[in-house]
């Protein structure tokens, strides 16, 4: 397989090497870090005057965590740490409800950036001659601009559609012969289900890749995308409090995500009691960045579930892999006291044949039980008028679900479109018991 | 056996429908039957009347947007239950209401009820098989 | 402050000399790469060699909304596809829309013309800039973004929409730029006095306004209720985006960018100059745009031009607002809408073409609102008032989905829209500008 890189010393620098630079930039951003109200009053508890007080990476995990809460707290200029004026961009989830959070980018922070993500696109093998359709939405969501930037720094052509206008999308992928989209899952199940509409045939498109990103998937639901498209799909990963996309990115040989040591020092943790766990064991991802002066934010608990992979990936990247996302901290669902991660689910319904491109997960209350409901649609086809065919599909998908999660849920099948449809971020998880 | 019926497309604004309704009174046509479907902009006027094909004609000179649809006039016994026993003869039939309304005249002791189905001829069979009478368009034009 | 200080005070005798040289260059550089113009130049008699100085530029073709549409999508490229880097569409006229393309150096030309703008409107360095216009396809959203990062602006780019939010912002940042359409500045005022803010005490203290006609009449109304200076950028997709021309403090009239976008001011009908304060087609020429080059462009607006130097410093031509179109385009919240484009759309519902009008209106502070109303003859009209409901839901996806814009549809009886001698006004518009 041809592998590419952007920048070769980096993505390939020996561990030993690269825990060096990660030292000394560790150490820079403690420094900036000082600069900061709500770190300098941290910092000092921690006995850390400068930068040079830390003797090496482990001493990062005597320092408390940071996170989201600290994050609105500090809010608006609590975790600035460079005059306003320098500031070229910030990213607002400022919201009529709720308390906002923000990210503050200088001109350097915004390069650097920008370099990890025409790194991450190179990783998949695309190069300047592709034309890339950038599905994400724009403006103070992270996703679109983002790789936009690296997509114009690669040389590609960028398309900055922006999400949503199915019609549109799929008349602009054919006229100028889309090879690489960025796009959520859900939304390039969506389109697929649309395309006869316009008499199109995936066939009828060039596209070649697709970076999926914004929502956790499950490897059924990429083999899924690949097949019916024709085409790889790459995972990503990102976080607007980390800048938003290009944390982390998969290869050529998609067993994972690269996640790029240079610039974050990841760790996993147990998130009940905060203890560091070794690579392969399954906990919530923390991140500090080292490369983004004008806010750093270190140890910050991004509430994912993951774990990482440290043996060598054939492409020769050294920078460690990063599972796909497992669930969220806080998006685990207790049904009659068992945790069910909503992935769960969708690894299972995605690899039944017979289901088609949307699913929904409900939970009910009923008496003093907890219901846990899978609609799936499946394809036209399955319609035939026997009842007992349907019959036994529910039963073989509820089989496998209970096999997975422990639980019976109840398994409706819907014909397609009868589901909410998803044109960004899908919202699957309709949990309508009261809160206790 | 199914009859004609006119469906008008008619604005919702103020004195249209009466507009419409003087227009076939001057030229001498009756309305047997009628009922409107409205949604908040529009509206369609369903009539039955003694001469739908001068009637027809009529809306057309006047650009007014209409057309045909075959019905079926059913007699109903005028008494409790009476719809009831006709609606469960179609149900137990799995013959589908589109819509139906009422006439404005009874004929004899009982009440006439106008009907749309999507399959009529299928409708036809199953009410006249039921004994249920159905009215006919020379009817409908003496009443 | 002036962004480009050397170029855009320069002696007219000078700037004539490097219009003429950049003219001559653009000229060749599209007949060697672009077929079209090659093709286009040889029908008309004209060499490259013919074109020495600028007032030579009268010599050559005009490029059409036409042209463009005829040989979408890539005809018009100088250069091959790989070396764009992006790539906009903007709404054509029926099925075809319109194309942009930028290579990397037009990105960079972009940036550099949208930073002069930005600082002809009174932009400090320093300064913080809340860009409310779209982004995406639309081209004002990330022009405006490129030429912020040129000049070190702290950029919020909030992009349209979601107006609770952008005043939250405004309070948060403290911005003291706001670039968004006209229209939409007013409709925030009703918001803001609704979330108990005074918006004379906000802290925008500029507004780069565009996208779309206004009149001075909503200009003084916004700079009263905002409490800010309100200036008017121009521009078109075809030529850059926005960034062809901007208002200085002085607001007497919109710099021409005039050593990159060449205008000239024509009579639409005979194609000839118009005396120099006559309204007239304005007509412009990238001299250095790589990707798509255009030359003598026509861009249907009209406008009057002046060539008189401005108390300011800047020595390029100045334009007037825009006081109308050659065409039946309409703007509707800074989209373009061409009529013929919901016609297509109709043309295409069950293969009817039924009789229809815009309708436009603009109730005081509030977006633009278009109506569309359908005739209903026989061939569309059903008995069934589902199937007529999803007639109209049909109608109003389909229109949405080729303008980007929201519709409402109502559907009329047959005779109940105005028509003049005979024939049916497609377009009524309410709109007080």
């Amino acid at each position: 397989m041809d592998v590419a890189f952007w920048n070769r010393e980096i993505e390939t620098m020996d561990r030993r090497r690269l825990t060096e630079l990660q030292v000394t930039r560790l150490r820079d951003t403690l420094d900036q870090a000082l600069h900061t109200p709500f770190y300098r009053r941290r910092l000092e508890k921690a006995q850390i005057q400068s930068g040079q007080d830390l003797r090496g990476l482990e001493d990062l995990r005597t320092l408390p965590f940071t996170t989201k809460d600290d994050l609105r707290q500090s809010f608006p200029f609590g975790l600035l740490a460079v005059d306003f004026s320098e500031v070229v961009r910030l990213h607002s989830s400022s919201g009529t409800t709720g308390v906002p959070t923000v990210i503050y980018l200088t001109q350097d922070d915004l390069d650097r950036w920008t370099d990890l993500l025409a790194r991450s696109i190179v990783a998949t093998g695309c190069t300047s001659k592709d034309v890339f359709q950038n599905m994400m939405t724009y403006g103070l969501f992270t996703g679109g601009l983002g790789l936009h930037y690296g997509g114009e720094r690669v040389g590609m052509t960028v398309i900055p559609i922006g999400g949503g206008n199915t019609q549109r999308q799929i008349r602009v992928m054919k006229d100028f012969k889309t090879t690489v989209v960025h796009i959520t899952p859900s939304y390039l199940l969506h389109i697929h289900s649309r395309l006869a509409e316009f008499d199109t045939r995936p066939e009828d498109l060039s596209l070649r890749r697709a970076f999926l990103g914004a929502e956790p998937h499950s490897e059924n639901t990429r083999r899924k995308l690949e097949d019916l498209y024709g085409i790889d799909a790459y995972n990503s990963y990102g976080l607007s409090e980390m800048n938003g996309p290009g944390v982390a990115f998969e290869c050529v040989y998609k067993q994972d995500m690269h996640i790029w040591e240079d610039a974050y020092v990841v760790e996993i943790i147990d998130p009940a009691t905060g203890e560091v766990l070794d690579d392969g064991q399954k906990g919530e991802l923390v991140l500090t960045i080292l490369t983004r002066r004008a806010m750093p934010l270190l140890r910050y608990r991004t509430r994912d579930l993951a774990f990482l992979h440290a043996e060598p990936c054939p492409c020769g990247r050294t920078h460690r892999r990063l599972s796909r996302i497992l669930g969220r901290t806080d998006d685990m669902l207790i049904i009659n006291g068992v945790n069910v991660f909503p992935s769960q689910i969708e690894e299972v319904v995605m690899a039944v044949p017979e289901v088609g491109t949307n699913y929904q997960i409900q939970v009910d209350k009923v008496g003093a039980l907890d219901r846990l409901t899978v609609k799936v649609e499946i394809y036209p086809k399955m319609f035939t008028g026997e009842a007992a065919l349907l019959d036994r599909l529910k039963a073989r998908i509820a089989e496998k679900l209970r096999a997975s999660i422990t639980i019976n849920p109840r398994v409706e099948l819907h014909e397609p479109g009868v589901l909410p449809a998803f044109e960004g971020k899908a919202k699957r998880v309709v949990d309508n018991r009261q809160e206790m | 056996m199914n009859i004609t019926q006119l469906s008008v497309f008619l604005e919702n604004r103020k004195g249209r429908l009466a507009e419409v309704c003087s227009l076939l009174g001057r030229h001498q046509i009756n309305i047997r039957a009628l009922t409107i479907a409205e949604t908040e902009s529009f509206g369609v006027l369903r009539i039955v009347v003694d001469k739908p094909d001068e009637a027809a004609a009529l809306l057309k000179e006047h650009r007014i947007t209409a057309n045909v649809t075959n019905v079926v006039a059913v007699e109903v016994p005028d008494k409790p239950g009476g719809l009831a026993g006709v609606l469960k003869v179609l149900a137990d039939h799995d013959v589908n209401v589109e819509y139906m309304y009422g006439f404005v005249e009874k004929s004899s002791d009982n009440a006439l009820m106008v009907f749309r189905f999507d399959a009529v001829e299928a409708a036809i069979k199953v009410l006249s098989d039921s004994g249920i009478k159905i009215v006919g368009a020379e009817h409908i034009r003496g009443l | 402050m002036i962004w480009k200080e050397d170029i855009e005070t320069m002696p007219l005798e000078d700037l004539k000399n490097l219009q003429s040289e950049r003219l001559a260059n653009i000229v060749r550089y599209v007949y060697e790469n672009c077929p079209v113009y090659k093709d286009k130049f040889d029908r008309t008699g004209v060499s490259p060699g013919d074109v020495r100085s600028i007032d030579d530029i009268t010599r050559l073709p005009f490029t059409t909304k036409l042209d463009m549409r005829d040989h979408y999508p890539f005809g018009l490229f100088s250069r091959p596809r790989t070396d764009l880097v992006e790539i906009h569409v903007s709404s054509g006229t029926t099925g075809n829309p319109t194309l942009v393309g930028y290579t990397r150096d037009d990105i960079g030309l972009w940036s550099d013309v949208m930073a002069r703008a930005l600082c002809c409107a009174g932009a400090e360095p320093e300064d913080t800039i809340q860009i409310a216009y779209g982004y995406g396809l639309f081209t004002g959203g990330l022009g405006f973004h490129y030429g912020a990062l040129e000049m070190g602006l702290t950029i919020i780019p909030t992009s349209s929409g979601q107006t609770k939010r952008q005043l939250k912002i405004m309070q948060d940042f403290t911005p003291r730029i706001l670039a968004c359409t006209p229209s939409y500045a007013l409709y925030m005022v009703e918001e803001a006095k609704e979330m108990g803010l005074d918006p004379r005490r906000s802290s925008w203290e500029i507004g780069i306004f565009g996208a779309e006609p206004w009149s001075e009449s909503m200009r003084a109304e916004i700079e009263a209720e905002w409490n800010m200076l309100a200036t008017d950028v121009y521009g078109l997709s075809e030529i850059i985006g926005p960034g062809v021309s901007q208002e200085c403090h002085l607001k007497q009239g919109l710099h021409v960018f005039s050593d990159v976008f060449y205008p000239e001011i024509i009579d639409p009908e005979t194609g000839q100059p118009v005396a120099e304060g006559q309204d007239g087609e304005l007509v412009i020429t990238t001299l250095t745009k790589q990707g798509i080059p255009l030359i003598r462009y026509r861009t249907r607006d009209i406008v009057s031009m002046t060539t008189e130097p401005c108390a300011c410093g800047r020595t390029s031509p100045r334009t007037s607002k825009i006081k109308g179109r050659t065409d039946d385009m309409i703007v509707v919240r800074g989209i373009n809408v061409f009529p013929s484009q919901i016609e297509h759309v109709l043309l295409g519902i069950e293969g009817t073409h039924p009789h229809y009008q815009i309708v436009i209106d603009r109730q005081a502070h509030q977006l633009d609102s278009v109506q569309i109303m359908v005739e209903v003859d026989e061939r569309i009209f059903s008995d069934e008032i589902k199937k007529m409901r999803a007639l109209e839901r049909q109608i109003q996806h389909e229109i949405q989905a080729v303008l980007s814009v929201s519709v409402e549809v109502k559907l009329v009886e047959p005779k109940t829209l105005e028509r003049s001698m005979g024939k049916a006004k497609r377009v009524v518009d309410k709109r007080s500008l």
